[in-house]
Order: C-alpha cells, then sequence, then structure tokens
C-alpha cells in the first residue's frame, strides 16, 4: 500500500457525523486499507465513505457481485497483508455465513459490520433491529468463537470500529461490530483523537526463518504470528482441518480436537481480556436493566426515573457481546433481586443472560419494528423487578 | 535421503510440496498434468516463485493449492476468484493464479467469475473441465454435455452445457484459450503466454476423470479418453468461440481470445495517485 500522511488518514478534530461516517472514519483511523462489499439497507453510507475515503489514503475499495464475493475478497486481502473489512446488513451477513468459518478456520483478522434491521427475510430494511445476535455467534457451522462488539452511540461506531480491528490482528478472529439501523444513521457528534493517541494494533509476524515456521504453532496465548503472502514463507491456507504446517489433516481425530479447542480457547481463555462493559448506577442496585446497543440509551433514562421513585436500579451494558461477559454478569447476579433485558427482538441475548444469572429472575422486554423501548417501558420493567 | 535417492527427484520437485505426495488424485486423473505443465510453465518463465499466489476451491482440482510449494490458498466451494480478487488488488506485486475445476468455477462460482473477468482482475484462471463432479462421486455439471450420464442423470443429461470459452470471451476476458490433457506442450506455451499478460486470462483443460465420468461413459479407460483427445480435436485458433464446439466427434481448441485492455488494479493505482495530486498537501489537516 501507498505511504500516506496520517493526518489524512486521521481526522482529528470535532465533527457532525452519522454512524455510519463514523464507522468508516473509524476504519480508516485504524489502519483499514481495503473495503469490499455490497450496497445494502441500512448499511450502505459505510460503502459509501469507504469509496471516497480509501482512495485518499491508498486504499482500495471494491463493490463486489454480492456479499459471498466481498467477505472472501476481504479475506484475500488481509492474507494479503492488508487490514480489510466489509459491512452488510442481516440478508448479507447471512450470505457471508460459510465465509466467516473459513475466516475463522484459516485465523484471518477481519472486520464485519453488521448494521441490523428487522427480519427475517428482507424483513424490513429501514427499520432498527438486533435479531442477528445469535447468528452473530452461531451463523456456521462447526465449533467456533468469535468477538462480536456493540455500539451505542456515533462516537462508538467510530471508537468500537477502531476496537474490532485492534482485536482482530490481536486474535486473528474475524470481529463483528453489531449496530442497528438507529446508531448507523443517527447523526451525533463526533471527537476524533489526535492520531498518536489512537491505539492500533498490528497483527504478530513470524521472528523465524521461512525454513523454521510452522504457519499454525501458537505462541502461548493460542495465536499463531501470521506471514503474509509474498513474503517468502510459502503459506498453505485452506479451509480444511489442518496441522500446525497448514496441511490438511481430515482422518485424524486428535488434530481435529486440537484445532478446534485452540479456535476456541485462544478467545474463551482471553475472554478476561476482551470483554467490556459499562455500569451506571450499580454499586447499590437491587434491580439492573442488561442490554446492549441503542436499548442502552432509553435505559439510562429508565434507570434514573427509577432512582427518583426511590428504587436502586442500575445499569450493566453489555459493549463485547460475544464472548458473553458470563463472570461479570454472573457476579451481578449474587447481589440483586431481579434483572430487566430490554432487546430489539423476541428473544436472544436474554437467554445468555438467564444461562449466566443462574436462577436470579429475569424480565424481558422485545421490541420489534420502527419503536424504540421508552425509557416508561423499560421503567415499568424495573418497577416489576424490584 | 541416500545419495541415490536424491539423484533421482523430479527437476520441479522445488515447487512441490513433496511431504505431501502422493496426491489424491486417481490413476488416469488430468489433475496431475495440469499441475505438470502449470510449474515447467512457471520454471521456464523463470518467475519468482515467492510472489505467486495459487488459489483453489472445492473438488479434485482444487486440492492443487496444497501440493505447491508457494503461497497457495485452497478456500470455499465457488469463492477462488473473489478471495484471489482480494489479494491481488491488496498487493499488485503478487502474480495470482486461481486453478480449480468447472463446478467449482462455474456452477456455485460463476458468478464471480463472470464479474473479475468484465473487471479485469488481473489473474490467470485455469479450468480443468472433466465434465463432472469428481470429488463427491461423479454428478452432472454445468459442462457436462447432453444425454451423458452422470450418477445423478441416470437417464442421461437433459442440460444444455456452458461454453467456457464463449462464456468467458463475452464476459471480457484478455486472453481465452482451451486444450485438452493431451496438449501437454501447447498448454504449457499457452499457461506462459498467459502468465506474461495483464488482465483476466483464462485457459479451459479438457482433462479426463476415467474412474467417474469416463466408466458411466464407456471411457473407463484413460488411454481410450486421450485416444478420443487426439482423434477429435482440432486446432481452430482465432474462432469465434461461439464455434468452438465440444462433441463426441470433435473438440475444437487453441487460442481464441488474445487481446490488450486495462487491467482493475493499473485504473484503480491510477485513480488513487490523482485522488491524492488533487489532494495535494493542503487538505492534511482537515
Amino acid at each position: 500500500m501507498m505511504k500516506v500522511e496520517t493526518s489524512r488518514a486521521v481526522l482529528t478534530g470535532k465533527h457532525f457525523l452519522s454512524g455510519d461516517y463514523a464507522c468508516a472514519e473509524g476504519a480508516v483511523a485504524a489502519g483499514c486499507r481495503f473495503f469490499a462489499g455490497y450496497p445494502i439497507t441500512p448499511a450502505t453510507e459505510i460503502a459509501e465513505r469507504m469509496a471516497r475515503r480509501l482512495p485518499e489514503v491508498g486504499g482500495v475499495y471494491i463493490q463486489m457481485e454480492d456479499e459471498l464475493g466481498s467477505i472472501a475478497a476481504v479475506i484475500g486481502a488481509s492474507y494479503a497483508g492488508v487490514k480489510a473489512m466489509t459491512a452488510t446488513s442481516g440478508p448479507g451477513f447471512s450470505l457471508m455465513q460459510e465465509n466467516i468459518g473459513l475466516a475463522v478456520m484459516t485465523e484471518t483478522p477481519l472486520v464485519i459490520v453488521d448494521i441490523m434491521r428487522g427480519g427475517p427475510s428482507t424483513g424490513q430494511p429501514t427499520k432498527p433491529g438486533q435479531q442477528d445476535m445469535m447468528q452473530a455467534k452461531w451463523g456456521s457451522h462447526g465449533d467456533y468463537e468469535i468477538i462480536a462488539l456493540a455500539p451505542s452511540s456515533v462516537q462508538e461506531m467510530f471508537d468500537l470500529t477502531i476496537e474490532c480491528f485492534n482485536l482482530s490482528e490481536r486474535f486473528r478472529v474475524p470481529v463483528f461490530l453489531m449496530a442497528d439501523e438507529i446508531v448507523a444513521h443517527m447523526w451525533e457528534r463526533v471527537i476524533i483523537p489526535e492520531p498518536e493517541k489512537i491505539q492500533i494494533v498490528n497483527r504478530k509476524k513470524p521472528n523465524v526463518s521461512p525454513a523454521d515456521y510452522l504457519p499454525f504453532k501458537p505462541d502461548e496465548d493460542l495465536v499463531p504470528p501470521m506471514a503474509c503472502f509474498g513474503e517468502g514463507y510459502r503459506v498453505h491456507v485452506t479451509g480444511l482441518t489442518h496441522d500446525e504446517r497448514g496441511y490438511p489433516q481430515t482422518d485424524s481425530p486428535e488434530i481435529q480436537e486440537q484445532l478446534v479447542r485452540r479456535l476456541c480457547d485462544k478467545i474463551r481463555k482471553n475472554a478476561d481480556k476482551i470483554v467490556r462493559v459499562k455500569e451506571f448506577m450499580l454499586e447499590d442496585a437491587e434491580v439492573a436493566v442488561i442490554t446492549y446497543g441503542i436499548p442502552a440509551r432509553a435505559a439510562v433514562s429508565a434507570v434514573k426515573k427509577a432512582r427518583e421513585e426511590g428504587i436502586k436500579a442500575g445499569l450493566l451494558r453489555l459493549i463485547t457481546v460475544w464472548p458473553f461477559p458470563e463472570r461479570q454478569i454472573a457476579e451481578l447476579a449474587t447481589r440483586i433481586k431481579g434483572i430487566v433485558v430490554p432487546e430489539l427482538n423476541y428473544g436472544q441475548i436474554v437467554r445468555e443472560v438467564e444461562r449466566a444469572a443462574k436462577g436470579t429472575p429475569v424480565h424481558f422486554i422485545p421490541k420489534f419494528g420502527e419503536a424504540l423501548h421508552t425509557p416508561m417501558e423499560i421503567l415499568d420493567g424495573i418497577r416489576r423487578m424490584k | 535421503m541416500s545419495e541415490s535417492e536424491s539423484l533421482v527427484l523430479h527437476p520441479f520437485a522445488k515447487y512441490l510440496r513433496l511431504d505431501r505426495f502422493p496426491p489424491i488424485w486417481c490413476a488416469g486423473c488430468g489433475c496431475g498434468i495440469i499441475v505438470n505443465c502449470f510449474v515447467r510453465a512457471v520454471d521456464e518463465l523463470g518467475l519468482d516463485i515467492d510472489k505467486m499466489v495459487v488459489v483453489s476451491g472445492i473438488g479434485c482440482m482444487g486440492r492443487i493449492a496444497g501440493y505447491l510449494n508457494m503461497d497457495s490458498f485452497h478456500t470455499t466451494h465457488g469463492r477462488p476468484i473473489a478471495v484471489a480478487t482480494g489479494i491481488k488488488l491488496a498487493n499488485p506485486e503478487l502474480q495470482v493464479a486461481v486453478i480449480s475445476g468447472d463446478g467449482d468455477l462455474f456452477a456455485i462460482g460463476g458468478n464471480h467469475f463472470i464479474h473479475a473477468a468484465r473487471r479485469n482482475i488481473d489473474m490467470l484462471v485455469i479450468c480443468s473441465n472433466n465434465f463432472n463432479y469428481g470429488m463427491t462421486g461423479g454428478q452432472v455439471g454445468p459442462t457436462t454435455p447432453l444425454e451423458a450420464f452422470t450418477t445423478t442423470t441416470p437417464y442421461g443429461n437433459i442440460e444444455h452445457p456452458f461454453n467456457l470459452v464463449h462464456l468467458a470471451a463475452a464476459s471480457g476476458a484478455v486472453y481465452v484459450a482451451r486444450w485438452t490433457a493431451l496438449h501437454v506442450r501447447r498448454l504449457t506455451e499457452s499457461i506462459k503466454k498467459a502468465l506474461q499478460k495483464k488482465g483476466f486470462k483464462f485457459i479451459e483443460v479438457i482433462s479426463p476423470c476415467p474412474t467417474l465420468y469416463g466408466r458411466y461413459n464407456k471411457m473407463g479407460d484413460p488411454i481410450q479418453i486421450m485416444k478420443w483427445y487426439k482423434e477429435t480435436s482440432e486446432i481452430k485458433h482465432g474462432i469465434d468461440p461461439t464455434e468452438a464446439e465440444i462433441s463426441s466427434s470433435r473438440i475444437v481448441v487453441g487460442e481464441f481470445v488474445d487481446i490488450e485492455k486495462p487491467a482493475y488494479d493499473e485504473l484503480i493505482r491510477k485513480l488513487i495517485l490523482n485522488v491524492q495530486e488533487k489532494l495535494g498537501g493542503s487538505q492534511n489537516e482537515s
């Protein structure tokens, strides 16, 4: 890629941006220099901004023939040594699932932004939803772990996109930014820091000669250093079960178990380093709202109103949804009377909350279609659980 | 390894991952011939194999990526061209070749083929066309001739096959050729020519599958298939690809397209330079 002055990549200063634009700026600031996508509401503006911005910083934008091609091209670009991303919504995310498995299996760092809308199928393309949360975790076949973050503001569309890239490079895993139509289309103030104040993580490179390099031999953190194409390491990459040399081993139960365990454990065993949650008024809380993404905005008002009524309420906002913040929720559940979970779906993350809360009562508030949860609706849930 | 053993190493051994041999391919299969012609072309051109990437999909021919001692990606079914697109555009210094089968490239992956050709992505695509799905046991595919028998056309095929060279030419490929697995010297020369040319290049290789397609169509003997290629193939350079027929009595081979057109990576580099020139240095603090 061409050398570029960082000031052109990082637009330091105060901006008024949509969530989709902020996401694109976050990607460019994180060092993303390849975007392959396919137009889809409500994620299209990310592609539009990337088409304009990437050439400015020496990067490549390509509009592919479909989402199958988009994710495949992103995998190829990442293996050619360039940070790469695609952005889509539910229908496109569904089409990407098979190659998400390829990215997991080949330990390809990449970022997928899913601006969730109403489903199933074509559903409500211009309306918000949080209906792909389980698909993000389980959409591809086989046992695997990924990382997914949930922004609830335009600022977080910028910040968390950078974090997605850092996590994907650190753990060699696809990372998803699971946003919704409102966060994507909402305009808010965004502060873009100076380049030197933005933490950037790059993938580990091998420090041995090609003759001694085993492409899928992990370090102690379970992540193998990554040689890219053209660097002289002559790497063979396959979606088949493979040994540390990268060679297919389709008959060995031991190698299958060893590989699948490592692919999962590099995320599970590093969960404490990955997981981020945000607490609000939880210190003395008796009722906790647990949510993520845009419903957290209404939940803040609901918690404040509950406090005015004398109910000791608090909020646990999940910034990381996958790996699931089990430990944090389990600990919280031991000291509260009840949990309220608002989601823009008919029951996805609430099941994980119930599992982690181990018996602490959980009240679920589903929501479909155009309307967001109002603070009063969440407050009503808090009142029930006090 | 004893001295006598090291003496018998094939001159192309350096291009192969010998610790993975023997390959999975059946006796009489054309895949090994394609490997041979490809590495011979690379060798004769003296290409820097550290700057080459071979991308394949799923199927018998898809296994080639794992046998070559160079950067290689064995992708998902149908997606090698899309993965190769990302590789090429992210690092234009790399020489990218996609080598895969007819089912992978033209059934499940057909959309990527026509669009990569239309965009003129700089890559060489070699298709091993054996008229059926070999890896899964000999099912009908997009190139299976009418009336042919496969495990899923037990009463004869009623689907019209693609003419791959016509499809490639119509989609915009800058170089289009067809050979059979018998034409090893011409195929090697064709690969050499294509590797030296910029843009989307396509070479179809009519390739024997004696184990499945052959047995189901009374041609289970590899020698018999090679004789069929010898007796019926006809070299017709430069003819309209629509006339490049494949039938039991005639296989038209040759080079059908050889044109010049700017490749995608050249155009995007130019676009980037133009954008950056317009921005100059003054845009930096916005």
